[in-house]
């Protein structure tokens, strides 16, 4: 498995660290929000009370500037329920099997399937936000890791609609852009980043990415022979539209229904065909408005 | 379509108004720099002294605009900290910078007589980099994900020469006496029609993802757009040969249609964003016709689940 980056671990020589991030383990996710208080106290980030926002329990909504860490809330009602289906004792049988092995989800007895799931800062191994800072502010870290820096970004704001994830966002009383860092002061000094730390139930698994990689295979699998047949990694590999996150998920239905984009991209894989547009009309432009200068008389 | 409580995938932009008035002012600047340096070599002094002074208030115009809009406006020079192909905005940033350094030479020598020869050099310099800085704001916004601005990618930036084309033309016609602005009117009236067409044919082939240009803003800016552009160009054509109070109006209804033009796109940007279908919907279509893989992956690439690595249980 390639994990590099464009600049990680090359730019770095000896100093570079393993690639380090998160695996997301969506099916164990209890909802409890420590994630985003863990990080909210580490990271010192301020206040943002969304209130009741009708939404099931979710009341942070989307990630932001001071929202690094999200827990997604999705109420599903289960079609594949064995009391709906009545006499499918063998689709019930694969409901209490997957219970046993501890892959099922299903809340007990009210046919509601709930889903949730913590979303960070994916830190892409292509990563748009930083392909597109001009300043140089966001930067790939010696763990391969996308961090913005603050005595730098002068708060251009091309990072916000370039991260096919809608990450980051800039903060309105401070005008800089903000984002998870994946704790990159507690990575300096071997601590695992705060909101893994606080997970309860190790649905924020922090370590090599490498391992983490296997690890979710193996635990894919599992839910494989569960029969949970819409579980699926996403952002593990690195044949996808960002070559692979740092942080990346196990869901239990399609991306979307988290609020994530099926197939992202790094516009940087279309930026040939930007530029030779660019300048094709800028050609086209000069040859314009010569001959609107010399075609004809004055 | 599937959504989270359909809130948005992606983040709107948080770019304000001077962003779309800097589209304008810096199409303006990089046409009329290039219509400047070209009359110039045709001897119309009347016209290329006109258009340099052009070129130059509105290329100096742009980074007071783009410095309101940055988050840390005392940190603007950061902006030139690195040389970065890979960003549109940076490589811009250098371009605006250039044209203007090069303008306000060969202005200083128009009007003090200093540095000749490099005025020389600098007036081209100034007409060459006055192209991209006409069109690389188009890559600007193509290169997000923005699905209404990147599915664009390869009509938006001749949409923005065809628009910087009617700003230099449209203005050079406002500021200059109709017997020395021929070249301009010719300008501005082979661009508007270029334009139209342009944005036309962009939503065409952009299918479904167009839907922003017909709805809210971004659709009343279109319309206002073309009605400015196409009456700006009758009068232009009827009147502007012949009459200064003509053709003043004139230009600056084509100036005003090739602006909001400019804002329609911006607009159309953040309708596009906020509605999560149109970054959902192509992606999912995408994956369901083979075409693209998609982010996520059904099959494990392990036979046999080993639930003592697998385990969220067992530690890392």
């Amino acid at each position: 498995m390639a994990l590099q980056t464009h600049s990680w671990p090359s730019t770095y020589g000896e100093r570079a660290k393993p690639r380090m991030g998160f695996f997301t383990d969506t099916s164990v996710c209890i909802g409890c929000k420590a994630c985003e208080v863990a990080c909210k106290e580490w990271n010192q980030i301020p206040m943002s009370i969304e209130g009741f926002t009708g939404k099931s329990y979710d009341n942070s909504v989307m990630l932001g500037a001071d929202r690094w860490r999200h827990v997604a809330f999705v109420e599903q009602q289960v079609t594949d329920d064995p009391r709906e289906n009545g006499g499918d004792l063998v689709r019930a049988a694969q409901v209490n099997g997957a219970m046993e092995e501890g892959v099922q989800t299903y809340q007990e007895g009210d046919g509601i399937r709930w889903l949730m799931a913590s979303d960070v800062c994916k830190h892409c191994t292509d990563a748009a936000c930083l392909d597109v800072c001009p300043t140089g502010a966001l930067f790939r870290t010696e763990f391969g890791t996308v961090v913005v820096q603050e005595d730098i970004c002068n708060g251009c704001g091309y990072c916000i609609p370039a991260c096919p994830f809608g990450v980051l966002d800039r903060r309105e009383d401070d005008g800089r852009v903000w984002k998870c860092t994946l704790c990159y002061d507690r990575l300096k000094d071997d601590k695992e980043p705060a909101c893994a730390q606080a997970c309860p139930t190790n649905s924020i698994q922090f370590g090599e990415l490498s391992e983490l990689r296997e690890r979710a295979e193996h635990r894919l699998a599992q839910f494989q022979e569960a029969g949970q047949e819409k579980a699926q990694l996403y952002l593990a590999d690195d044949e996808d539209g960002i070559h692979g996150a740092g942080a990346f998920f196990l869901l239990l239905d399609e991306p979307e229904v988290y609020g994530l984009p099926p197939d992202p991209v790094d516009s940087r894989h279309d930026l040939g065909s930007i530029w030779a547009a660019a300048g094709a009309a800028a050609v086209a432009l000069g040859a314009g408005i010569a001959a609107a200068v010399f075609g004809g008389r004055r | 379509m599937t959504s989270y409580h359909g809130q948005p995938v992606i983040k709107e932009p948080i770019w304000t108004w001077e962003i779309p008035c800097y589209f304008f002012t810096g199409g303006l600047a990089g046409a009329s720099s290039a219509l400047a340096h070209f009359a110039e070599l045709q001897d119309n002094t009347e016209l290329a002294r006109r258009a340099w002074i052009v070129a130059l208030a509105s290329n100096a115009t742009s980074p007071v605009l783009l410095t309101s809009d940055l988050g840390r406006p005392a940190r603007f020079l950061n902006m030139l900290r690195m040389i970065k192909v890979t960003s549109p905005m940076s490589l811009g940033s250098w371009v605006l910078a250039a044209n203007g350094v090069s303008a306000g030479i060969r202005v200083a020598n128009m009007w003090a007589g200093v540095l000749p020869r490099t005025a020389r050099v600098a007036r081209t310099a100034a007409a060459y980099a006055g192209l991209p800085l006409a069109t690389y704001t188009a890559a600007l916004v193509s290169n997000t994900a923005i699905p209404v601005w990147h599915a664009a990618r390869r009509e938006l930036p001749f949409v923005f020469a065809a628009g910087a084309g009617l700003s230099a033309g449209a203005v050079g016609v406002i500021v200059t006496p109709p017997e020395h602005a021929k070249p301009a009117r010719r300008l501005a009236l082979a661009s508007a029609p270029l334009e139209l067409g342009l944005m036309k044919l962009m939503e065409h082939r952009l299918g479904e993802l167009a839907e922003p240009y017909k709805q809210g803003t971004a659709a009343s800016l279109a319309r206002l757009s073309r009605a400015c552009i196409l009456g700006g160009s009758a009068l232009l054509a009827r009147r502007g040969g012949s009459s200064r109070g003509g053709a003043v109006a004139a230009g600056v209804l084509m100036s005003a249609g090739a602006l909001a033009a400019r804002w329609s796109v911006f607009k159309a940007g953040f309708q596009s964003a906020a509605d999560p279908k149109y970054v959902v919907g192509p992606q999912r279509s995408a994956i369901e016709q083979g075409r693209r893989r998609g982010g996520a992956r059904r099959q494990s690439r392990v036979a046999g689940a080993d639930p003592s690595i697998g385990s969220p249980a067992t530690t890392v």
